[in-house]
């Protein structure tokens, strides 16, 4: 296998590593490799899937579909297949992954390493929960476990930031859905205790909160919310992607265009709500239709700040996009959402709670904000999604994930010398006690 | 994609690669039958499995060797026994670092059969089944290395110099009994073959290959280069005069 040197980056390309890369196209090239630190599409934000001054294994050219059951809907797939990918296949023959993320990019590695979460949390879990075996290269050797025969190591795995071995391939189960179309009811929420009550109420499978993060006063926290569902109709056309060619200048995202964007988008839905049908990619991945978007935020990069709080800490979240909004640093990227109480790995992002992403271009000031956000988030007994994360630091992350020390204890018997650690790793400091 | 009604089955030739397996994946989604021929029969149980869910009609890995005759007549058995069109897509081929040659000529050997006689073998059986059936296509991957020699990798070249003016010479033949031979080259892809080598440019995915090679299947086209634009680099570096391009190393 020949290694290649480069400078690579997560998707918010503010921080970027020298490494070497291979990128595997056969199965047996696995073979007799000492651990490294592998990654997918790298979507991830921050630094989890870099490994500056070592090596890296490109996963995204091991990604066949091992085998596939019409009647269970259940599929075996290699590490580099997209989630998307799965969709895009399978919902003609009536399946689709049980959880997507926002990007239909993100590898099913990936999806495991960060267990990752969709629009249906609140009902359906995160990843993790749909998966029923994996195959994991582990001391050298490859193994299948599952959450019957191996336990702790499952949990350590779902959501392990690839710390257990290198994921191969997954047993994953897939949801049957009635056709290609998704019916959406979009509705406008005036404020933060609308919006909020909007997704309480709502019990449709998919549920998103799209916020104005710009909006002051007695319109903060207003925004749009979608309540999804499956749906039979014809669906409509989908667009071609489009490109972003270059790396945009710095007043794409100023404050005012933004403004001016964020108000046009809340004003496009009538007053009164509208329900449509959409394609399922544009419902789930809207913004894969533009392909390389996170150039929009110039060659210095943006951040994604995404936190979890439980749902009594209304008020704290009532002053973190208060914050947000006086900084006048927020993109149209800004997303509100109640997760449910479901999951599966000891470092598993999703808790009963709201969570709040919001993007901002890599500026000094846009730092020092995102980690105020993390101490009231701290505070607030809540969490920070490690797959967005790039500026916190260990012992914050440590005392919001209660079950560390037994993710720790698995990472630490599957790779004792710490041959996986990645950039992420060393900085949060998670490898040791 | 619309339009196919009829099953037809294609052999790939080398369908480890990544161009072959994108190639695989279009002709899975269409619903042909594939018999996936390459040495790396595990991974390629691995790809047949992948077209099967992709929809294919059937899909299945055989073993091929460009180097071991012997393997190719139980595929031209197998192959015999199917209903329909028959179609080939050849992958094969091997490219040593010039360096590796210099040091050691006898690699030439393994570089020509791999590239251009081994293949061209495998058609030789083949062309009389398709000329039985009265249609069918045979895709050819050769290389813009092969439209003129360079310091850097001409014994490469060469034989796929020499593969180019054999599909020519296939093409002629079976037009006469309406089947049609594409030629393809190829100009720089992101494959592991070029996976961290120096120099290269306007790489292009194998998904954006098998595309231009699904097109020019369906078009009857003879020579097609993939991305379109390397035939006009190739046509400026095939016009530089030898007395200048002797000196050159590009």
């Amino acid at each position: 296998m020949r290694w290649k040197s480069d400078t690579y980056s997560g998707w918010g390309r503010a921080l970027s590593a020298d490494g070497d890369l291979a990128r595997p196209e056969r199965i047996s090239a696995l073979k007799g490799l000492p651990p490294t630190p592998a990654f997918g599409a790298r979507r991830s934000y921050g630094d989890a899937c870099l490994n500056s001054d070592g090596r890296a294994i490109d996963m995204t050219r091991l990604d066949r579909i091992l085998s596939f059951d019409p009647e269970s809907g259940e599929v075996e797939a290699e590490a580099g297949v997209a989630v998307g990918e799965l969709a895009r296949i399978f919902a003609p023959q009536g399946w689709i992954p049980t959880v997507m993320p926002g990007t239909g990019f993100a590898t099913v590695g990936g999806a495991i390493g960060m267990d990752v979460h969709g629009k249906n949390h609140h009902r359906d879990g995160a990843f993790g929960n749909h998966v029923k075996a994996i195959r994991l290269i582990h001391q050298g050797k490859a193994k299948t476990i599952t959450p019957e025969k191996n336990a702790m190591l499952f949990k350590a795995t779902l959501g392990g930031l690839g710390q257990t071995g290198l994921i191969v391939s997954a047993r994953l189960q897939m949801t049957p859905i009635p056709g290609l179309a998704m019916k959406v009811r979009e509705s406008r929420a005036g404020d933060l205790d609308e919006h909020l009550a909007l997704l309480d109420a709502s019990d449709a499978p998919y549920t998103v909160g799209w916020i104005d993060a710009t909006a002051k006063g007695d319109a903060l926290g207003r925004g749009i919310v979608e309540e999804g569902e499956h749906s039979g109709d014809l669906p409509p056309r989908d667009g071609k992607a489009k490109t972003v060619p270059a790396d945009a200048p710095r007043f794409a995202l100023s404050k005012p265009v933004v403004k001016a964007f964020n108000a046009r988008y809340y004003n496009r839905i009538p007053e009164e709500g509208r329900t449509r049908l959409r394609t399922m990619s544009d419902f789930f991945f809207p913004l894969d239709r533009v392909l390389n978007w996170n150039r929009l935020y110039g060659k210095h990069g943006f951040h994604q700040f995404q936190c979890v709080v439980p749902t009594d800490a209304v008020e704290t979240l009532r002053g973190m996009i208060d914050s947000v909004a006086r900084s006048g640093l927020a993109s149209p990227l800004a997303v509100l959402k109640r997760l449910g109480s479901q999951s599966a790995g000891f470092l598993s992002f999703p808790m009963e709670g709201y969570t709040l992403a919001v993007d901002f271009p890599n500026r000094a000031r846009a730092q020092g904000l995102i980690r105020s956000l993390g101490e009231q988030t701290a505070q607030a007994g809540g969490r920070i999604y490690l797959a967005k994360d790039s500026l916190a630091d260990g012992a914050t992350i440590k005392a919001m994930y209660p079950d560390w020390t037994k993710w720790q204890a698995e990472a630490d018997k599957a790779d004792p010398e710490r041959l996986l650690e990645t950039d992420l790793i060393r900085r949060l400091d998670l490898r040791s006690t | 994609m619309p339009g196919h009604t009829t099953t037809e089955t294609w052999i790939i030739l080398g369908a480890t690669s990544s161009m072959a397996r994108a190639l695989s994946r279009a002709l899975a989604e269409q619903g042909h039958a594939l018999l996936l021929a390459g040495r790396d029969t595990e991974d390629m149980k691995r790809l047949a499995a992948d077209c099967d869910a992709r929809g294919a009609a059937w899909a299945q890995a055989v073993a091929f060797d460009a180097r071991k005759p012997a393997t190719f007549t139980p595929l031209i058995e197998k192959l015999s026994e199917q209903e329909g069109m028959l179609n080939a897509a050849v992958f094969v081929g091997s490219m040593p670092e010039q360096s590796a040659i210099d040091e050691d000529p006898s690699l030439i050997d393994g570089t020509v059969t791999d590239s251009f006689t081994g293949p061209a073998r495998f058609l030789q059986m083949m062309a009389p089944l398709i000329e039985a059936r009265g249609g069918g296509t045979v895709v050819g991957i050769g290389s813009v290395a092969g439209d003129r020699g360079r310091v850097g990798n001409y014994v490469y070249g060469a034989a796929k110099a020499g593969f180019h003016t054999y599909l020519s010479g296939l093409r002629n033949r079976l037009g006469r009994s309406g089947a049609h031979v594409v030629t393809v080259k190829p100009g720089f892809v992101d494959t592991a073959m070029t996976w961290g080598i120096e120099g290269m440019f306007l790489v292009a995915p194998p998904e954006k290959v098998a595309q231009d090679i699904l097109r020019a299947v369906e078009r009857k086209k003879n020579v097609i280069y993939t991305p379109f634009f390397w035939r006009y680099i190739m046509l400026i570096i095939r016009s530089i005069p030898e007395p200048i391009f002797k000196k050159l190393s590009i």
